[in-house]
């Protein structure tokens, strides 16, 4: 147990080096010159070859790299073209808004994808498992952005029942976090019904049903726990798909987190800040995978028993 | 014919293929169908007061911001969403195929190295490599292209690395490596026939991902370009306009979700009959 874990972590480890290669890799060897963008488009030749020295563009490759891996364990992310100030600080101001997007996101798109899930199971081939299925497959089909303005054009221009945009208060986390959840939703009822339907055919159900347990306990106490494990896999896979989707929700409803830095960034091809925003989901995605790795023995006893 | 059949059998298959050949006849006949120039500015497609016209007989869908006709815009969108589907997607399954049979072929550092490389990229959103490459690059059609299916070939690689490897432990290649077959007709003759459903299936599924992520990337400003019409662009134009003209928006909405949906729907279909054993499988 303790060895898989070690190996998970030095794997982790070696994931993160190569995310830090490949973030070092397309800011440096492609076409655009960091040196240029931050002197602007009047600077002289001069400016620019002084900014270079000061930034040590001019040294070997290698030794660049070597002084980035440095920066970057000391949370050195590079300075913004546009805004001039340390990237690393700008991200770390604007992560808690994206921390309580996601898990609101996270929340909405499980809670749905569990209940949905459930009531299909139970009543497979009715008009809720049917609407599941379709449902799956509009969601994954629907362009975010979309979804995000129609749920903006309905519930806050039209009904005026939540702020158009900002942050500070529950209603403004409302629409944002809807979107972000909604669309992947079906897919997990989808998952949850098939886990639940494998589960409720097993012997164990049969004799918990014949012992007379009423069937509310069968479907909570023995058939859910077992359908959590794949939903819990799912999250951690899923961060990517969830730094992605926060981006657009964040551009739309002008929520200023990390998503929203980024789309400004992009505006203004301001890369050192994109950049760092990749590097920050990257991380992101590396860490949910491994703590959903790491979780599921602690709820799966056969896991930890392999 | 086999596989047509049987998918017309499917309710939600046999709507998806209507759909998409909806799609693919209006990309082809944009030129014939389009009432006005996607790309002139009308004097009378705007009101008095500069605003874009709602749908009406004279403009079937309205008009734009700039007194464009939305339908002949959305016709013409639909060149630039197939063509960015097509080739964006044929490179990434060409892609993902070379690196997932090499991969699983190969035993070894190559093997291992290059498998390593997949899941490292699995480590990043696709959205956002998508959008630092697109930034990076100054984004034209073929880029965008370029950019989508250089983000968009991992999951395939990974798919057919996990086909490749339960090939290449069964029997009859072990028969064709005994019998003194090389490493390239084993590869061409016999491992690559078998993944070409495979193939298929996310070449199909891979154009609504393409379709999607290609309206995202325009959406934020970093896709195609206006004035070169494309369903993202469209939305991205009028999106501070969208209270006042929902449906500048919300139409090109439709279109895309429509698309993606029945490029899914056909996809999935697809694979229930090419791979019955994954039937039924979430």
């Amino acid at each position: 147990m303790i060895f898989l874990i070690l190996r998970r972590l030095v794997q982790t480890a070696l994931i993160l080096f190569g995310v830090a290669a490949i973030t070092f890799l397309l800011l440096y060897a492609l076409p655009a010159d960091p040196a240029r963008m931050i002197a602007g488009r009047s600077a002289t030749a001069q400016t620019v070859a002084n900014i270079r020295h000061e930034l040590g563009l001019d040294q070997p490759l290698l030794s660049q790299f070597w002084n980035y891996l440095v920066g970057l364990t000391e949370g050195n992310l590079g300075r913004s073209y546009a805004q001039k100030t340390d990237v690393g600080a700008l991200i770390a101001a604007r992560l808690p808004a994206t921390l309580i997007l996601m898990a609101a996101g996270i929340f909405v798109e499980v809670a749905l994808g569990l209940i949905l899930g459930v009531i299909a199971a139970v009543r497979r081939g009715g008009p809720v498992d049917r609407l599941v299925m379709m449902a799956s497959f509009v969601g994954v089909s629907a362009p975010q952005f979309v979804a995000a303005l129609l749920l903006l054009y309905v519930f806050a221009v039209t009904l005026a029942w939540f702020p158009m945009s900002g942050f500070g208060t529950f209603a403004h986390v409302v629409l944002p976090a809807t979107t972000l959840g909604i669309l992947g939703a079906g897919w997990y009822a989808r998952m949850v019904r098939s886990a639940m339907i494998d589960v409720l055919n097993q012997d164990y159900v049969r004799t918990a049903r014949a012992k007379g347990l009423s069937s509310v306990r069968i479907v909570f106490r023995h058939a859910l726990p077992n359908a959590l494990l794949p939903v819990i896999a799912m999250i951690g896979i899923d961060i990517g798909q969830f730094m992605s989707g926060v981006v657009v929700v964040e551009a739309v409803y002008g929520w200023p987190g990390i998503g929203q830095l980024a789309w400004q960034a992009i505006q203004q091809v301001d890369i050192p800040i994109i950049m760092g925003v990749t590097l920050v989901s990257a991380l992101a995605i590396v860490i949910g995978n491994l703590v959903a790795d790491l979780i599921a023995p602690l709820i799966d006893p056969r896991i930890r028993a392999r | 014919m086999r596989i047509l059949k049987n998918m017309i059998r499917q309710p939600s298959a046999l709507f998806g293929l209507a759909i998409v050949a909806l799609v693919i006849f209006m990309a082809v006949a944009a030129p014939l169908i389009a009432p006005y120039n996607p790309d002139e500015q009308m004097f009378d497609g705007l009101t008095l007061e500069g605003a874009p016209l709602p749908p009406s007989a004279q403009f079937l869908l309205g008009t734009d911001t700039l007194g464009r006709d939305l339908f002949s815009r959305l016709l013409y969108g639909a060149r630039t969403s197939l063509i960015i589907g097509l080739v964006a997607n044929g490179i990434a399954v060409t892609i993902g195929l070379m690196i997932g049979i090499l991969s699983g072929y190969m035993r070894g550092l190559v093997g291992n190295a290059l498998m390593r490389f997949t899941d490292l990229m699995m480590a990043f959103p696709a959205l956002l490599l998508a959008i630092v490459l697109a930034a990076l690059l100054r984004p034209s059609l073929w880029i965008v292209a370029m950019v989508i299916a250089l983000v968009n070939w991992v999951q395939v690689a990974r798919i057919v690395y996990t086909e490749t490897r339960g090939l290449v432990e069964r029997d009859f290649i072990l028969a064709e490596r005994s019998l003194g077959a090389g490493h390239l007709r084993i590869l061409f003759h016999h491992i690559l026939p078998h993944l070409m459903p495979t193939a298929i299936v996310w070449g199909t599924l891979g154009i609504a991902t393409t379709v999607l992520l290609e309206a995202t990337l325009s959406f934020l400003g970093i896709g195609v370009q206006p004035p070169t019409p494309s369903w993202g662009n469209i939305i991205f134009e009028s999106q501070s306009y969208f209270q006042a003209a929902p449906w500048l928006v919300f139409i090109p909405g439709a279109v895309i979700l429509l698309t993606a949906l029945s490029f899914n729907l056909v996809g999935d279909a697809l694979r229930d009959i090419l791979d019955p054993t994954q039937r039924g499988r979430g």
